[in-house]
């Protein structure tokens, strides 16, 4: 398994499109699981952060890795799966990582012509339960429960918008997304 | 990393560049997010922004309808329904109720959309504000500043000349109090549905390179004036062939002499009713009043 050519998708364009379609989902509806599967990276990376990489993580697509995300053979499989650039935070289009390693205040949130021009978080907490936030907004009828990291962090991105990041939450196979857009308080 | 055969047309990495897109402009409802366009097997007119987002959003399992105003059986409707038979090997059906995916021209279905489906839409010009201003540069800073009230002044200029705001296509919308968005050219008649609908709506421009999108439940509100509100409105008839009243209609000349009908736009809405036993004034065997 530490053979960094191993782990990939078995057929890529099939693959990414169900990768895609669920991550698309995922954006869409703020807070609700979706199962992402298809890759299998190198410890520490989940099935579907790897999945997420392999989808939407390319040469043309800076990637900053989280301190307990920089190990060899991560980056190995990486460099060889995606070709992404690591970068500094700054310049990062993706950042991966546990959540307290992810360096939030150094990160581009966009600017008011190009908002889009900001991070897209690829977290990685410990576990998805319990919920400890509620959040409404676009993407959600009413409210939606969710496992958050911290609060705080997310009602500031909300302030902001709409400049902000964007971030994916994975544990195993599963996946939820926390756009800017969404409103979060505390439980 | 081999990728040595094509799924909808499109390479991965042009695929991963309209995904990565498609995901922003979920985080931004409304704004337009600018994308490298690429070009299609068929005339910018024909919808390649449309088909874009849609060939990168596909699965194998999808079921895909494809309607040209309304209509599944126009030229433009059939020929993109093939190209993703064909690229993509997926299922198509001429149901809304049975699609999972549906890339539109000009119309939002009658048959209300559900979670799980997503709804495409081709669009000509992405940017509500263009008549006001054709300077791109300008019309970003209008957005970044919420700068509408020009787009306000148009609307009242309509109301001063017609009595009522003339703009009966692509009536501009603001999404979630924040930006100004163009539906593409829909008949006012649909912007209604834009808000708070289930399904994901995804706008593509190709030759304007811009996509924008509204999540599910997004609130969306029609640009008025508290004496002027905004009127979803139709023709005040009734389909001829399946006798709805509540359905958009299109207006067809039938003979030399001027003879005319409605009828739905929305031909498998229309085609549902009448198998369904619901028959208007012209419907064969219907009632003849
Ligand atoms: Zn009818």
């Amino acid at each position: 398994m530490e053979d960094p050519l191993s782990g990939g998708f078995a057929d890529a364009p099939v693959q990414a499109a169900r990768a895609f379609r669920a991550a698309l989902e995922a954006m869409a509806r703020p807070g609700r699981m979706q199962r992402l599967a298809g890759a299998t990276p190198p410890a520490p990376l989940s099935v579907a952060a790897g999945t997420l990489l392999l989808t939407l993580v390319d040469d043309t697509t800076p990637l900053y890795l989280a301190p307990g995300h920089q190990g060899a053979a991560l980056r190995d499989w990486i460099a060889f799966h995606c070709a992404a650039p690591l970068c500094a935070p700054e310049e990062a289009v993706f950042a991966l990582g546990r959540w307290e390693g992810l360096p939030l205040e150094r990160f581009r949130l966009g600017t008011p012509e190009y908002p889009d021009r900001s991070v897209t978080l690829i977290v990685e907490p410990p576990a998805l339960a319990p919920q400890n936030a509620q959040l409404s907004g676009p993407g959600i009828a009413t409210v939606q429960a969710a496992q958050l990291p911290e609060t705080a962090a997310f009602e500031a991105n909300r302030a902001r918008f709409p400049l902000g990041f964007d971030a994916f939450f994975c544990a195993g196979d599963q996946a939820f997304a926390l756009p800017r857009s969404t409103r979060v308080e505390a439980l | 990393m081999t990728e040595a055969y094509s799924f909808a047309y499109l390479d991965e990495s042009t695929k991963r560049m309209i995904r990565r897109t498609l995901l922003k402009a979920l985080a931004v409802p409304g704004y337009q997010v600018p994308f490298a366009s690429r070009e299609m097997p068929m005339p910018y007119g024909w919808g390649t922004g449309g088909v874009q987002v849609t060939a990168a959003c596909l699965v194998p399992e999808d079921v895909l309808k494809v309607i040209d105003q309304g209509a599944d059986d126009t030229t433009n409707a059939v020929s993109i329904r093939r190209f993703f038979q064909r690229t993509a090997g997926v299922a198509v059906t001429e149901h809304t109720t049975e699609a999972s995916l549906i890339q539109t021209r000009h119309r939002i279905p009658e048959a209300p959309l559900k979670e799980g489906q997503i709804l495409i839409y081709q669009v000509p010009i992405p940017e509500p504000l263009r008549f006001l201003e054709p300077r791109e540069s300008e019309t970003r800073k209008m957005h970044a500043l919420e700068e509408y009230g020009l787009m306000h002044v148009k609307l009242y200029e309509d109301i001063a000349r017609h009595g009522a705001i003339a703009t009966s296509y692509g009536y501009p919308v603001k999404v979630e109090g924040r930006y100004v968005m163009d539906p593409s050219p829909i008949p006012k008649f649909d912007n209604p549905k834009l808000s708070g609908n289930p399904a994901i709506q995804l706008f593509g421009a190709g030759r304007e390179s811009r996509i924008h999108a509204l999540p599910p439940y997004t609130r969306v509100v029609n640009l008025d004036f508290e004496d002027h509100p905004f009127e979803p409105t139709k023709a005040d008839a009734a389909c001829d062939l399946c006798g709805a009243t509540t359905s958009y209609l299109d207006e067809v000349i039938m003979d030399d002499a001027g003879g005319r009908m409605f009828c739905c736009s929305d031909t498998d809405f229309c085609a549902t009713r009448r198998a369904a036993g619901h028959a208007g004034r012209l419907a064969p065997g219907g009632e003849a009043a």
